[in-house]
């Protein structure tokens, strides 16, 4: 038995239920639904094998592999697989590979199995979906399939748990296994293939014949062979006269020559087989020409109306309690600089913030059952069409509707888009769809200008305001796309071919799970970010250069002799916020964002932003707690609203310039993190440099004209 | 006369897979299950007519693009 750690591998085909087993055995929360594609990177974590016969239980290393058809990848997610099982030297090559496969359609799962077990890889095959196979009048007879692929076959359920026991059992076996037994080839090499499996096995020193010929299929997906070795596999494959297309279809083709009769043995049909029943009557609704986009429509209007009308009532009470909250802290602590910091500083940026907590809840729980459902994978199939005509595909639906939670793992999601040149597309217009991140500024902006009156007796006007914007993201989104199709030439053809799942309940633990913990890093991740600007920004906002505050506040003092105490201090704090590092920066750039119809102080809140636009809201409520003439403290809608502009003398905050703000953000890429993974998964700056150019002068000339005609 | 593919299938109807005219897209269609001797039905027709949806052998459902459905030849 090897010493250390067992090294465990979950392979088998997409949506077969990997990540929900690796969480069932790790008890972490890797993300899961149900479409294929979800798992794009590998990810690690530990569980525990039982110890045989009262012996210590032994620690497992657990590597959940994004799911593939076949070891031959077709996308960008699926060459870590054969990267990792075809290297030894790899630390995540594995001891054991637990195969999953759903047992539902188990010939063509069983296709992986028998490539991976080519590889000499030690093997147990978990058969999951049983439920499914049985609603689809199918039984699997385990001990038989279990004699005629000779590997331990479990059956479990990820889903609630059955079986790992006995899962754990088999991993533990066959990790202590001291024989090797000789392999028995699923594939047996012919013709030219058996000299250049020979060759290939001397001169890299491997011992199985599939690795063999996976270094000749499969060389420049090889991160671990270095150029010399790449090249000296091409003259191998020149050398033999290696037809590497025609080889691919012929091994697939005697695979599953192998596997039908072994399938037609252990698995017996009563009557027809059929997808679940449920599954055939949702389908020929929502997936029908007419009722599918109606379908489609209600459901996201639903989520809109989700965010603005049920959000209201807990953030309206959120808000009352944030701002009794401020003022009873500032009664508390002793006056001075220290109450200022605490109240005008850290508790009025992140009071900004937390209001939002019920709205970005609703949000990511809504986007987790579509994913947990199956819907997902319906959406993108009725939208496919639409997508090809802007140069995206309809695997691209998902990397846009995750985007309206955040751009970071949506753009992750699109390496299971296998045309690089619609992931590109994909990735360049993926920042375009409004994030939960934007989603403060708008409410806080449609709140100032929009009336909650309801049309139609149901439709809030506020929340079709809000509809509006997102779809003005998404209409951005598609254009952008069919933009840049005209300029980027496209090499290959893109691939739709998507499996449907069959439809399942979400599971509502694990949509209460995904929305506890998105609320929890908003609050932490956004948290840390919004308080140390805001902590940066007060102190900014208090100080000047030299005395130039004090001068000013004595001006004022002298020229408004026969004011009010009150007036005086209401002036005091205005002209000093004016002459404070903030102002300055403010008045720096005013000139360029007058034209916008924003003054120094929104064009504080701008720059602070440029990092993360979340921080926007926050350092309003800085500012504007600030410059206060508010002494009862009101909420920063109310501070907002109350804001005069000093050259008409009306409201600060009218239509025009909340438009234009609201313009400026559907567009602008303000987030840092979006350009740093927009980097890494294009390998290089150009991306997204042009893409960070485009989407400003996007925002800043969009921005402009709303205001000029509006005001 | 080009020969019948399972573009050219009716809504419901069925047809036998004989053999595929592109081999970059053969060998993703094999390792989907979609084998030469396996019977298909056409399910659904997405909005606009494409992608469509078949049934692949009674075990599932397979949605692809019309240029994708066009090169399974059917017997």
């Amino acid at each position: 038995m090897k010493l250390g750690n067992i090294k465990v591998a979950l392979v088998g085909n997409p949506n077969a239920g990997k990540s929900t087993l690796f969480n069932a055995l790790t008890g972490l929360r890797q993300k899961t639904g149900n479409f294929p594609g979800v798992t794009v990177e590998k990810k690690s974590g530990t569980f525990k094998l039982p110890g045989q016969n009262g012996q210590q239980e032994t620690a497992a290393i657990i590597v959940d592999l994004p799911g593939t058809y076949s070891i031959y990848p077709k996308s960008r997610d699926e060459t870590v697989v054969m990267d990792i099982l075809a290297n030894p030297a790899h630390p995540d090559f594995p001891d054991v590979v637990v195969v999953v496969a759903d047992a539902s359609n188990l010939q063509r799962n069983l296709l992986l199995f028998t490539e991976i077990s080519d590889l000499g890889l030690p093997c147990v095959l978990a058969l999951n979906m049983l439920d499914v196979a049985t609603s689809m009048n199918l039984t699997v007879n385990a001990v038989q399939l279990a004699m005629k692929l000779n590997v331990p076959v479990v059956r479990i359920n990820a889903r609630t748990g059955e079986g790992l026991s006995g899962l754990k059992e088999a991993v533990r076996q066959m990790a202590e296994r001291v024989d090797k037994p000789a392999l028995a080839y699923f594939y047996e090499p012919k013709g030219n293939e058996i000299q250049l499996i020979a060759d290939v096995k001397r001169m890299y020193a491997l011992d199985n014949d599939y690795v063999a010929l996976q270094y000749v299929c499969q060389h420049d997906n090889f991160s671990f062979l270095e150029t010399p070795a790449r090249v000296a596999l091409d003259k191998l494959i020149e050398k033999h006269d290696f037809d590497e297309n025609g080889f691919l279809a012929a091994e697939t083709v005697a695979r599953y020559e192998k596997i039908k009769p072994i399938v037609s043995k252990s698995v017996k049909s009563a009557g027809i087989t059929e997808q679940p029943y449920w599954t055939r009557k949702l389908d020929s609704v929502l997936l029908h020409p007419f009722w599918g986009y109606v379908t489609f429509a209600a459901v996201l209007i639903l989520i809109f109306q989700a965010i603005f009308s049920w959000a209201t009532y807990p953030s309206d009470l959120l808000d009352a309690g944030i701002a009794a909250t401020i003022e009873w802290t500032k009664g508390i602590l002793p006056e001075g600089f220290l109450n200022d910091l605490i109240t005008d500083g850290i508790m009025a940026g992140l009071g900004g913030i937390l209001v939002f907590i019920p709205p970005i809840a609703i949000l990511f729980a809504l986007v987790s059952i579509l994913e947990e459902s199956g819907y997902m994978a319906r959406v993108m199939v009725i939208m496919d069409k639409l997508m090809r005509k802007f140069g995206l595909n309809g695997r691209s639906v998902v990397p846009l509707i995750s985007g309206v939670a955040c751009a970071v793992p949506a753009i992750m999601t699109t390496r299971s888009i296998s045309s690089r040149y619609e992931r590109l597309l994909t990735i360049l217009v993926t920042p375009l769809m409004s994030c939960s991140a934007r989603l403060p500024i708008y409410t806080i902006l449609i709140a100032l200008v929009v009336p909650p009156t309801k049309v139609l007796g149901v439709l809030n006007v506020q929340g079709l305001v809000l509809f509006g914007l997102y779809s003005l993201g998404l209409i951005g989104a598609l254009a952008t796309a069919w933009i840049l199709s005209l300029f980027i030439p496209r090499k290959e053809p893109g691939y739709f071919m998507l499996e449907m799942p069959s439809y399942k309940l979400p599971r509502w633990g694990h949509v209460a799970f995904t929305m506890y913990d998105s609320v929890k890093s908003f609050v932490f991740e956004a948290g840390k970010v919004i308080m140390a600007i805001s902590i940066i920004l007060w102190v900014l906002s208090s100080y000047g250069p030299g005395d130039e505050m004090e001068k000013a506040e004595a001006a004022v003092t002298s020229s408004m002799p026969q004011a009010s105490e009150e007036q005086v201090n209401a002036a005091i704090s205005s002209v000093r916020l004016e002459h404070s590092y903030a102002g300055h920066f403010g008045h720096f750039i005013e000139p360029v964002i007058k034209p916008l119809g924003y003054d120094w102080k929104i064009g504080i809140a701008l720059l602070a932003s440029f990092a993360a636009r979340e921080v926007f809201v926050g350092t309003m409520a800085t500012i504007y707690s600030i410059s206060g003439d508010f002494e009862d403290v009101p909420t920063v809608k109310e501070r907002l609203i109350k804001e005069k502009n000093p050259e008409t003398g009306g409201a600060m905050f009218t239509p025009a310039v909340c438009y234009s703000l609201l313009i400026f953000y559907v567009f602008a890429m303000m987030c840092m993190s979006t350009i740093a993974v927009v980097q890494r998964e294009t390998h290089g700056w150009k991306w997204p440099l042009i893409q960070l150019a485009y989407l400003m002068v996007l925002a800043y000339v969009s921005a402009f004209v709303v205001y000029q005609v509006m005001s | 006369m080009s020969a019948r593919t399972v573009s050219h299938l009716r809504k419901g109807e069925k047809g036998v897979i004989k053999s595929f005219t592109d081999r970059g897209m053969s060998l993703k269609l094999l390792e989907m299950g979609c084998l030469p001797g396996c019977e298909v039905r056409l399910d659904a027709i997405a909005p606009f007519g494409d992608p469509i949806c078949i049934n692949v052998g009674g075990s599932y459902c397979l949605s692809l693009r019309l240029n994708e459905a066009a090169v399974i030849e059917l017997e």
